[in-house]
């Protein structure tokens, strides 16, 4: 088991330096730099620009150095100093910024991974022992529709029926009174009040995935000789089900976060927007638009560092729920 | 799919046919008793017909607006006049509030807009080539200036159903155009991690895991962003198409490479290998064609992944803009919250896409079920 973690977090070493890279890339393909953007702010301003300053942050960003020692700069100013750089849309540093937006971001996507498993599981088993039931055929719907209708459009149409039907809004994580209100537990039974929301809407996609991945492993499952043999001596069709196929169908849970975590963040951008949640999906698309690249590139650094983290505890669960994965890696 | 037996489109021939048939054929076969299948790809069709022939179908350009008809609701269209055949609309009467500007609107019913098919409209060039001014229907030449918004309008009073089918020819064809794209990269890299192995096929693995580790929408907001402000509607079109077919490729490179490692082993691979084929004549003549109609399904099946991503970089500003009209760009206007109350009719977009992405899901999976010969 100890083999198997240490050659999964080795493996994970070229996969987070990929993501730096990609990162840093990204922060540096639009025109001009850093520095430009900020002079050009100060002229639009009339503001004199200091000649002195200007030249000691040239040097802290390295802006006349080779590509690559821009890049050793910025990374190392990242790890060894947690050192995000500058975002000039708002003036602060990046770091105290994303401080500030993804807890609530990482609390969505594990709350909303949570919902996934909690609603797939019960329904996945049953359309598989049921297989061409009524319920199936209604799980299956389901499954296709969660899949075909994209994250956005539910949150718009729950919006809409919210205010049509119900006169009030559904977006936010907060209501007024509590926005900038410190926590206690008026504040935590609000956000429960509010969260339910994208969970909601978070969750279709995933929660259908999640269901049709379950139903056929477990088809492929009961079908085998073993279940026929256990069935044979008479064992109680409940207990065998449970027993010995639901195990073996039971991976999926586990190993899917591979994808749906992933999936989860990237939703998470969009309806966050839509939705109008305090979490990193509008910080980045934000400074996105305003070309504000030094938060854009570490919202994406930080977000695919947290997912690539996920997948690998994930792994770990997987091996060490199923010894046949384990095994390999010996 | 409960038959068992094949039932026969053509009769008793069928059964002695199956032997000498080709193998596109039993395709068809397998997959007309797919009745979703089916239904899925007429679907398909209509939509792809209907964004090939735009110009003709919609009553409008994509650019004609009027002002005044700022979110005017959809109009019924009346089939009988009087108890004659003939087709109109009713007028509209907008009405504003003295205090909150608002505008709300009610059909006049005394105002008749008359409407036919094959009416002269604006005019326009077919592919941007055959100049042509039919449209499939219009408000008729005689009835004055009066608008018909069979779906309703805009905030700028554009026609929102000239709009989505002039819209279908963008979304669609991204789809398309960025699966082939992926589908390159796919069946290079897949073939050669799948043909050589060992050290070529590890690192090109590597590569796709790390494709699929990093969550998609970020990393392509971020290269979005980075399309210069300057570039045209076309060149946009093609940035956005590259961006898209990033998702796809790794799918199918997989699919291409587990394919090529299962038929390496193949007796016949082995026989024309013996038999002294060269390299590409094995990949080309002897192993492609068995796998061609898995490539051809799971192309299918990518292409609406491919739509649902187009409609979310436009949707949230970062994909294709005005001028350029496509589904995600025509439901940014129902970004917030009090257009879409004012008029819901501007999710429609959505209901377009949601339905095409359906129909391709269910045509791939027919034809993916319709290529596997040992699925019984």
């Amino acid at each position: 088991m100890l083999t198997y973690i240490g050659r999964r977090v080795l493996l994970m070493v070229p996969v987070l330096f990929a993501i730096s890279v990609v990162a840093f890339v990204i922060i540096q393909l639009p025109p001009g730099d850093y520095l430009s953007t900020i002079v050009s702010q100060l002229r639009a301003r009339g503001d004199v620009i200091d000649e002195a300053e200007l030249a000691q942050l040239t040097a802290r960003y390295g802006l006349n150095d080779p590509i690559f020692v821009q890049y050793l700069k910025w990374i190392t100013q990242i790890l060894f100093h947690g050192d995000f750089g500058m975002s000039f849309a708002w003036n602060r540093p990046v770091s105290s910024l994303l401080a500030e937006r993804l807890p609530l971001t990482v609390l969505l996507s594990v709350t909303t991974l949570l919902f996934t498993w909690i609603v797939a599981f019960p329904i996945g088993v049953y359309s598989a022992v049921r297989q061409y039931s009524v319920g199936d055929y209604v799980a299956t719907t389901f499954g296709f529709l969660g899949l075909a209708i994209p994250e956005f459009l539910i949150a718009l149409v729950l919006m809409w029926i919210g205010l049509r039907y119900f006169g009030q809004s559904v977006g936010g994580l907060f209501s007024p009174e509590f926005q900038e209100a410190p926590w206690n537990l008026g504040k935590l039974l609000d956000l429960l009040a509010h969260l339910w929301v994208p969970i909601l809407v978070l969750g279709m996609g995933g929660t259908a995935g999640l269901i049709r991945v379950l139903r056929a492993n477990l088809l492929d499952e009961l079908h085998k000789p073993y279940v026929v043999a256990a069935r044979a001596r008479g064992m109680p069709e409940r207990r065998l089900t449970v027993r010995y196929p639901l195990r073996v169908a039971l991976n999926p849970f586990v190993s899917t976060v591979g994808w749906v975590l992933p999936g989860l963040v990237s939703g998470e951008v969009i309806v966050a927007q839509v939705l109008n949640l305090p979490t990193a999906g509008p910080l980045l698309l934000a400074a996105l638009k305003g070309q504000d690249m030094y938060l854009a590139g570490s919202v994406i650094l930080v977000v695919s560092v947290l997912t690539v983290i996920g997948t690998l505890i994930s792994d770990i669960l997987l091996a060490w729920l199923d010894p046949r994965v384990r095994m390999r890696y010996r | 799919m409960t038959v068992q037996t094949p039932e026969s489109p053509t009769g008793s021939t069928h059964e002695a046919g199956v032997a000498v048939a080709p193998q596109w054929k039993l395709v068809w076969w397998g997959f007309r008793r797919h009745r979703l299948a089916t239904l899925g790809m007429v679907i398909t069709a209509v939509i792809y017909l209907a964004a090939i022939f735009a110009e003709f179908l919609a009553p409008y350009s994509s650019s004609h607006y009027n002002p005044d008809y700022a979110y005017a609701p959809p109009q019924r269209l009346h089939l009988l006049d009087d108890g004659k055949f003939g087709l109109y609309v009713y007028g509209y009467k907008a009405t504003q509030d003295r205090e909150t500007l608002a505008q709300t609107w009610a059909t006049d019913e005394r105002k008749k807009v008359p409407v036919s098919f094959f009416a002269k409209g604006e005019p326009y060039k077919m592919f941007g080539l055959i100049p042509g001014d039919i449209h499939l229907i219009a408000p008729s030449a005689g009835g004055g200036s009066a608008p018909m918004y069979l779906l309703g309008a805009d905030s700028n009073g554009h026609d929102l159903l000239s709009r989505i089918i002039h819209g279908a020819r963008v979304s669609m064809s991204v789809g398309l155009i960025g699966v082939a794209m992926a589908f390159m990269l796919g069946i290079v890299l897949g073939g050669i991690s799948g043909f050589f192995g060992g050290v070529v096929d590890t690192a090109i693995q590597r590569g796709v895991e790390f494709f699929m580790s990093i969550p998609t929408l970020p990393l392509w907001l971020g290269l979005a962003a980075a399309v210069p402000a300057g570039w045209g509607p076309l060149q946009r079109y093609f940035a956005v198409t590259v961006i898209l077919s990033m998702i796809a490729w790794t799918h199918l490179a997989r699919v291409v490479r587990s394919r090529f490692l299962s038929l390496r082993e193949e007796d016949f691979v082995t026989a024309a290998r013996i038999d002294g084929a060269s390299r590409p004549r094995i990949i080309f003549r002897h192993m492609l064609p068995s796998f061609s109609s898995y490539l051809i399904a799971s192309l299918t099946l990518s292409i609406p992944g491919m739509i649902l991503a187009e409609t979310s970089l436009s949707f949230l500003g970062l994909g294709l803009q005005a001028p350029v009209v496509s589904w995600g760009v025509l439901l940014q206007e129902a970004q917030n919250i009090r257009a879409i109350a004012t008029a819901p009719w501007l999710l429609l977009p959505g209901g377009l896409v949601v339905a095409t992405v359906l129909a391709m899901n269910f045509l791939g999976d027919g034809l993916r079920d319709a290529a596997d010969p040992y699925k019984h």
